[in-house]
């Protein structure tokens, strides 16, 4: 009896922690599938005449398929040829004794304290015109995607988990005559498969929120990404707030889902992103 | 041949790296010596740019601000952060729900709940926080309209987004905790606060600690939260060092000046990192 009013206090600090950290989501998936038209600020508790009207607006009227495939053109790419790069250098630091591996290592743990935004701007300059070609990247999806192909965290994830792997295996194919890339396709990409996992979904959520790149990449809206165009589209009058807030869920859901269907992949990073930040 | 085979497989990052990364790196250092002009040469100007930063009030006041919001909102999410983490630590499937859901906003981008806030805090009757404060008779505040207000609104978003991450941190912290020091502590009659005070908080201290300067670190190149947010308004009530920046360099086209402060960021976030893994290193031994 004496419990009662302790377990009281936690299940309501529980309701308070949904209430603070999932009632906003909530509160915009209900007012996005409701029929009437709220006011600005409104958000609904419940639906009201569930429809999927806004939603069929947003793709026809307001063109969001088009910040969508923006989106995930440079998503997919980016995530694709990131996490390719990373495992590539992650077998050479991870299995390869040669001269100046520690130097590389050096090199590459000093981009973590290279964040895009102190390089923002001489990005933009060098974007512009590319050396040694002189091309210019801006205004375009490889201006978006190529940027963020080199990144610290998923080469230090995978390094750590190739490492482990035992030496024997490398050595017993070797014998049998696999090339190089034999092995690392064959042999080692199969057994860091949880490592892949982890490093695609931190680097999917990672390049699907990116905000200041496509800002200074590009000028034109057909170009824009989803969490770039919000903010034009916010004060577009002919978009409804439910419509807006149906194309806001839009932009979130991509990230959320990786999120909750990686589960497992997702806590391990975040442990060793901790740590190396 | 066999001496070139893990530099071919280092190609791909590298050339990323140095292409996104280090040219611009030195492209940003060599600008912060120079005029940029448009139809002409740049003009070499020494240490005029810095001199400039030294001197530009707009700047000082952006950094206070910056300091101000990291400060608050580091501390703020990592205290939230333990005390829920004490709640909500265990393997029980209630509690593996809860800080599963309760992480929604720390995988959203920051621009998108820039969106969600601006809902949330509406400066009309009809905004959700002000209809919650409305029942309370409490009349419609600006929030992010009103100069006095929009710091502390934006600060609340950032809270909202670091919390839950600094709870999922330190959840983990906790279950590392060596279990035979709460049972000594028990045998020896400690109470509640008594354990919380000699038994968790001290074994706490690294995780502590690295969530602390991660924070920081992270913190004093927000961007994304402000600019789509506020834009640094209302009247400069939330300029940034990074929405001033981005204003320098792409509004006024100013990219040797805005070159030079970036560099000045780029000094205080390797002068913290620094500090964080000699913190680190000194802690783990």
């Amino acid at each position: 009896m004496r419990r009662l009013p302790l377990t009281l206090a936690r299940w309501s600090i529980y309701a308070l922690v949904l209430a603070v950290f999932v009632g906003p989501f909530w509160g915009l998936a209900m007012t996005a599938f409701s029929g009437p038209t709220v006011r600005p600020g409104t958000l609904l508790a419940w639906p009201r005449e569930a429809t999927l009207e806004h939603f069929r607006f947003a793709f026809t009227q307001a063109h969001v398929w088009r910040y969508l495939l923006n989106s995930c053109i440079v998503v997919a790419f980016g995530t694709l040829l990131q996490v390719m790069a990373s495992a590539l250098a992650a077998y050479a630091l991870a299995r390869k004794r040669f001269a100046g591996s520690a130097l590389v290592s050096l090199a590459i743990l000093s981009t973590m304290m290279l964040p895009e935004e102190v390089i923002a701007i001489p990005l933009y300059i060098v974007l512009g015109k590319l050396p040694p070609f002189n091309v210019s990247l801006l205004d375009s999806y490889l201006g978006m995607i190529l940027p963020v192909v080199g990144w610290a965290f998923s080469i230090f994830v995978l390094t750590e988990f190739m490492r482990a792997i035992p030496v024997e295996l490398e050595e017993a194919a070797r014998i049998d005559g696999a090339s190089e890339l034999q092995i690392f396709f064959g042999i080692i990409l199969p057994l860091v498969r949880p490592a892949l996992a982890t490093v695609t979904v931190f680097g999917f959520i990672m390049i699907w929120d990116q905000y200041l790149l496509p800002l200074i990449v590009t000028n034109r809206e057909q170009l824009y990404t989803l969490p770039v165009v919000l903010s034009t589209l916010r004060s577009d009058e002919t978009i409804r707030p439910n419509v807006f807030i149906a194309i806001t869920l839009l932009a979130m859901l991509p990230s959320i889902v990786m999120y909750l269907s990686l589960q497992k992949a997702f806590n391990r990073g975040l442990m060793t992103g901790a740590v190396k930040g | 041949m066999r001496r070139f085979v893990p530099w071919l497989f280092l190609a791909p990052a590298l050339s990323a790296f140095a292409w996104f990364k280090f040219v611009p790196m030195l492209k940003g250092l060599e600008l912060s010596f120079y005029k940029v002009n448009f139809a002409r040469e740049h003009e070499w100007v020494g240490l005029a740019n810095f001199m400039r930063a030294a001197g530009d009030g707009a700047l000082h006041a952006a950094a206070l601000n910056t300091t101000l919001y990291v400060v608050v909102t580091v501390l703020a999410s990592a205290l939230i952060g333990f005390l829920l983490a004490l709640v909500l630590e265990g393997p029980a499937r209630h509690l593996a729900f809860i800080r599963t859901a309760m992480f929604l906003p720390a995988v959203t981008s920051a621009a998108i709940l820039a969106e969600v806030w601006r809902i949330l805090f509406f400066p009309t009757g009809d905004g959700v926080v002000n209809a919650m404060l409305g029942l309370a008779g409490v009349g419609a505040q600006g929030f992010l309209a009103d100069p006095r207000q929009a710091l502390g609104t934006l600060m609340l978003l950032h809270i909202w987004k670091a919390v839950p991450y600094d709870t999922v941190i330190f959840v983990a912290g906790l279950a590392t905790i060596d279990r035979e020091l709460y049972d000594a502590a028990a045998v020896d009659g400690a109470g509640r606060l008594a354990v919380l005070r000699y038994v968790t908080f001290p074994s706490m201290l690294p995780t502590i600690a690295i969530v602390l300067m991660l924070g920081l670190i992270r913190g004093f190149r927000v961007f994304a939260e402000v600019y789509a947010t506020t834009g640094g308004g209302p009247a400069g009530a939330t300029e940034m060092i990074m929405t001033h920046i981005y204003k320098i360099g792409f509004d006024q086209f100013d990219y040797g000046y805005a070159s030079a402060v970036s560099f000045l960021l780029f000094i205080l976030t390797v002068a913290l990192t620094v500090l964080y893994l000699v913190w680190q290193r000194r802690l783990a031994r």
